[in-house]
Order: structure tokens, then C-alpha cells, then sequence
């Protein structure tokens, strides 16, 4: 199925669509452990990257494969033991606006309305009420959530849902993205559907995106370039840039041939969890 | 129609009762003073509701004519101390719950205290109240309150930490400083506990309030069901408990229609 089905929606006055500097994500020799002891668990070993302004990167690989961690790391949300991490040249100490993370389960704040959920981030930053009015109603009609700013997240869908987290930090303008999972809750049309609505917002704003996932064909569909992990400990295993054109086409003979090398690689991660899981080691 | 055929249905047996009550007390089963007729406690109950003289437009404005009958006084006088009361004990609930469900240390330093004290029930406190206080308001204020702090501050507690991560975590992403993250985050997200507790405290308010009523003060529901004892009017002791339940009930249900509307984003109470 190729996507050509962009949705006729007002094209929002972007911002200059160019990567800023300050969007280039470099991770040094990163290596983080859960616990102490013999019960400590290495969930990431020598992890070193360096992803520039407006790559859309995928982390791909099984359960306990430490991508979760990586891009919490990234997020400022739990340190690193030890090794770096900065965007630009800022070192990350702790989570920022700068940084805006979008969750599998949306966490969005279920007393607010959409509309509210969208400014929250504005309000904290301080923006004049006029401006953040105008920029929530621009990034509402992005996402085509125009109709809903007035309903509260319990009566959205999970896709709809999904639409209001991805608006709530777009509103911050944040140069880079962090993704964890967002659409793995989703069935299968409306994740395609999502799919391509980050692609045009990603087109059209030039974030750096890092994006967590474990399905193989999500990857090959959104990124640039894909970041295979090893199960425990996580190592970047193979660092593969996917050059085939957007909108891609996932029936391809290029797609399928992309998806039996990955298929392979991530395979070998997944016999590795499997085992672990029934030895009972497995920790995730 | 089926909502209004199953009302019908609910006052089946309260008004059969009414009825086998009635008659049982006319053909003389049991005396006034044991168990006096519905009718003679409906036309008490109507007696002490209306006003006692005639209005004046001089000496007092309409309302308080409508209101200077002994039941509506009473009743104004009860609401009065359990709404008092009530801020009195939610208002100092409300801070100390909040900082000990946010602090681990404040909270490993007083729950142990907590769980003493609160199982005692307000009512044990009344010997201390009346040393303490004399007679008069303060004492029965002071039971109010008592009865109402601690469901609030235990529900105050319980909500603050059973807070989900997730929102904290968002909310830091998306540039939160701790007073942010406090006032728009974990206190909304504990509101839902919050006002649970506090519908629990008003309603032990009310309970407090009765007895409060009579030990130390001479007027309000509480008071008046007690002096009607002193002379055997088991008439006015009926209306008296009746009124105390219906509002009773209004009470609880003004609250619930509150937490209705505070709560309306909330899953729980999607219909």
C-alpha cells in the first residue's frame, strides 16, 4: 500500500522548515545499569551515535534490547552510569521542552481538554495568551483536532488520542522528537494512518526524530536510517540507512528484501530474549 | 415511563408502611409516647416548620419570617456548624495531606501518629471537647472538624500517591518546574481521592454534628430531638429524625452532584 492518501488539510504557516543546530543528538560511549550487586542488569553497553539534525532514526529490537533506555537517557528522564549525551553541544542533566516525548500511552492529563492539553507547555514557557491561542489553534488544524479542542481525552480514540500528545509538544516547536512506541496500541489503519501524518509533519518541520519500535516494517515505512540493538547487553548491532523513496512502498521487492535482512538480524535478538525468558533471566 | 413505574414501585412499601403504622396506632395497639400516629408527626412536623407569629414588614424581612419557625432555625443552625465545621477540618486536611503525600520522609515521620489517632472516633473526644472548650460552639465545631479531617486527609494522602508517573514524566518534559508539576499535575490527578474523602467527611460532619448538638448547644436538630425527649413528644422526636435524614440527604447529594460536575473529565463516571 503506497500512501498517497495525504489528508486535505490547511497547510499550517510552518516555521522555517530547516533543521537548527541544535538538533543533532550525539550519544558517547553510553552504558547504563538497572540495580547493583548480582542483581545489577546491564541494559546498555558502549552505545555510541551520533544522529544529525533532521534524521528521522529508528531504535529497533526485541524486548529488553535497552531502546526504552536509551531514549529515556536522551529524554533526561534517567541518567546515564556512565558516557554522554548532548543535543548541540548541551549535555543532557534532565528532561526538557527541547526534548518532547511522545509515549505509548499517550500520557495525556485527563483533566484537561484537548485544547488545554495542547497549551500546557506554552503556559509553562510563558507565552503570551493571544500567541499560544493562535499557535494551539494552527497545530490543531495540523492535526486535524480542530473539531475536538473542547472534549476531554477520555472521550477520544486512541488514535485521536495519539494526535493531541504529538500536538502538545509540536506546540513547543522542540527541534528534536522522541517517540516510544507511540502507535504500538493502535490497530493496524489507523497506525498506518499516523504513520504518514509524522511523516508530513516531519517533512514539513524538520525535527530530529528518534523512534522506538519493534516491528520491523514500522521502521522501514519512517526512517532514514535504523539502529538494530542487541538483547541485554543493548549495543548497537547494525546501523542500516534506508534510501528507498517516500511515499515507500511496503509491497516492493526493495521493502521485502530490506525486511528479511532486518528480519534476520532481529531475530537473532529475539532467540536471545527467548531463551533468557525461559531460563528465567529475562528482566524487562 | 419505565423510570416513573419503577418510582412508583419505590414508594410501595414506604407508604404501606405509613399506612399499617397508622392504623395500628389508632386502634390503640401501642400508646403516643412508644409509637405516635404518621399524622400526628406530619401535623407536629408542619407546626414547628411554619412561623410561630405573624410577619411584621417592620421589625424583619420576608425570608426571616419564612425561616423563624423552630425547624427551619434548627436546621440553619445545624447546616451552620457542619459547614463550619467541615471548613474548619477539609481546610487544615487539604495542606497537611497534600505535603504528607508529597514528601516520603514527612510521610514515614507522621503516618505512624496518624494511624493512632484515627481510629478514635470523634464522639470519644467530647469529654476532652467539653475541657477544652467549655460548652457552646467551639466544642461541637471542634468534633466537626475532627470528624471531617481525617477521612480528608487520609483520601488527601492516598490520592497524592497513588499519582501515575506518567503524567509527572510528561509534564517534566514539557518544561514543568516542581510548583507547575504540583499545581497542575499531581493536584488534579488527586482530586478524584480528594473529594471522595471529602464526601466522607461531610457526611461524618453530619453525624458529628447531631451529637454535638446535644451535649453542648441549645438549639439545632440534635438538640431539639433530645429536649423533646424530656417531655415524652415521641412525635416531634420522629419529625425531628426525619428532617435530620432528609437533609442528611441533600446534603450527600449536592456533594455528589459537585464531585459530578469537579470530576467530569474523569473515566469513572462516564454514563
Amino acid at each position: 500500500m503506497t500512501s498517497t492518501l495525504a489528508p486535505a488539510r490547511p497547510a499550517p504557516a510552518a516555521p522555517a522548515a530547516r533543521p537548527s543546530s541544535d538538533a543533532e543528538i550525539t550519544v558517547t560511549s553510553a552504558r547504563k545499569v538497572f540495580g547493583s550487586g548480582d542483581k545489577a542488569v546491564v541494559a546498555l553497553e558502549d552505545v555510541t551515535a551520533t544522529i544529525p539534525a533532521g534524521q528521522f532514526v529508528c531504535l529497533l529490537g526485541p524486548s529488553g534490547c535497552g531502546k526504552s533506555t536509551l531514549l529515556n537517557a536522551i529524554a533526561g528522564f534517567s541518567p546515564l552510569s556512565e558516557g554522554q549525551i548532548r543535543i548541540g553541544t548541551r549535555p543532557v542533566t534532565e528532561p526538557g521542552p527541547d526534548r518532547g516525548m511522545v509515549f505509548q500511552e499517550y500520557a495525556l492529563f485527563p483533566w484537561m481538554t484537548v485544547e488545554q492539553n495542547i497549551r500546557f507547555g506554552l503556559d509553562i514557557k510563558g507565552v503570551r495568551r493571544a500567541e499560544a491561542e493562535a499557535t494551539v489553534a494552527r497545530i490543531a488544524a495540523t492535526l486535524g483536532l480542530s473539531d475536538f479542542r473542547a472534549r476531554f481525552p477520555k472521550d477520544l480514540s486512541g488514535g485521536m488520542r495519539q494526535r493531541v500528545a504529538i500536538a502538545r509538544i509540536l506546540a513547543l516547536d522542540p527541534p528534536v522528537m522522541l517517540m516510544d512506541e507511540p502507535f504500538g496500541a493502535l490497530d493496524a489503519l489507523t497506525r498506518r494512518t499516523l504513520q504518514d501524518e509524522l511523516l508530513r509533519i516531519w517533512a514539513e518541520y524538520r525535527k530530529t526524530i528518534v523512534f522506538v519500535t519493534h516491528s520491523i516494517e514500522e521502521a522501514i515505512y519512517l526512517a532514514d536510517r535504523i539502529l538494530v540493538m542487541t538483547y541485554r547487553p543493548g549495543r548497537l548491532k547494525r546501523d542500516i540507512t534506508v534510501s528507498l523513496p517516500r511515499p515507500r512502498d511496503s509491497a516492493s521487492a526493495e521493502f521485502n528484501a530490506l525486511k528479511r535482512e532486518l528480519g534476520g538480524l532481529v531475530m537473532e535478538e529475539q532467540q536471545r530474549y527467548t531463551k533468557a525468558e525461559m531460563s528465567g533471566t529475562a528482566v524487562d | 415511563m419505565a423510570a416513573r413505574l419503577s418510582t412508583l414501585r419505590g414508594a410501595l412499601l414506604p407508604i404501606g408502611l405509613l399506612i399499617v403504622w397508622e392504623l395500628a396506632s389508632r386502634a390503640g395497639l401501642f400508646s403516643a409516647v412508644v409509637l405516635p400516629p404518621p399524622s400526628a408527626v406530619a401535623v407536629r412536623w408542619f407546626n414547628s416548620l411554619v412561623p410561630a407569629l405573624p410577619y411584621d414588614p417592620a421589625s424583619q424581612s420576608y425570608l426571616s419570617w419564612m425561616l423563624s419557625g423552630e425547624l427551619p432555625h434548627d436546621a440553619v443552625a445545624s447546616l451552620g456548624r457542619v459547614l463550619a465545621g467541615f471548613a474548619i477540618g477539609a481546610g487544615l486536611a487539604l495542606p497537611v495531606g497534600l505535603l504528607m503525600g508529597t514528601s516520603d520522609r514527612l510521610y514515614a515521620l507522621t503516618n505512624p501518629l496518624l494511624q493512632i489517632l484515627r481510629p478514635i472516633p470523634p464522639i470519644a473526644y467530647i469529654p476532652l471537647a467539653i475541657v477544652w472548650f467549655g460548652l457552646g460552639n467551639p466544642p461541637a465545631l471542634f468534633l466537626i472538624a475532627l470528624g471531617t479531617f481525617f477521612p480528608v486527609l487520609v483520601n488527601t494522602i492516598a490520592g497524592v500517591r497513588q499519582v501515575d508517573s506518567i503524567y509527572i514524566r510528561a509534564a517534566r518534559n514539557l518544561g514543568a518546574n516542581p510548583w507547575t508539576l504540583f499545581r497542575r499535575v499531581i493536584l488534579p490527578a488527586a482530586s478524584p481521592f480528594v473529594l471522595a474523602g471529602m464526601r466522607i467527611g461531610i457526611g461524618t460532619a453530619f453525624i458529628v454534628v447531631i451529637v454535638a448538638e446535644m451535649i453542648a448547644v441549645s438549639d439545632g436538630l440534635g438538640y431539639r430531638i433530645l429536649e423533646a425527649r424530656e417531655y415524652m413528644w415521641s412525635d416531634k422526636i420522629i419529625g425531628g429524625m426525619l428532617t435530620i435524614g432528609v437533609l442528611g440527604l441533600l446534603i450527600d447529594s449536592a456533594m455528589s452532584r459537585l464531585n459530578d460536575h469537579l470530576l467530569r473529565w474523569h473515566r469513572g463516571l462516564e454514563r
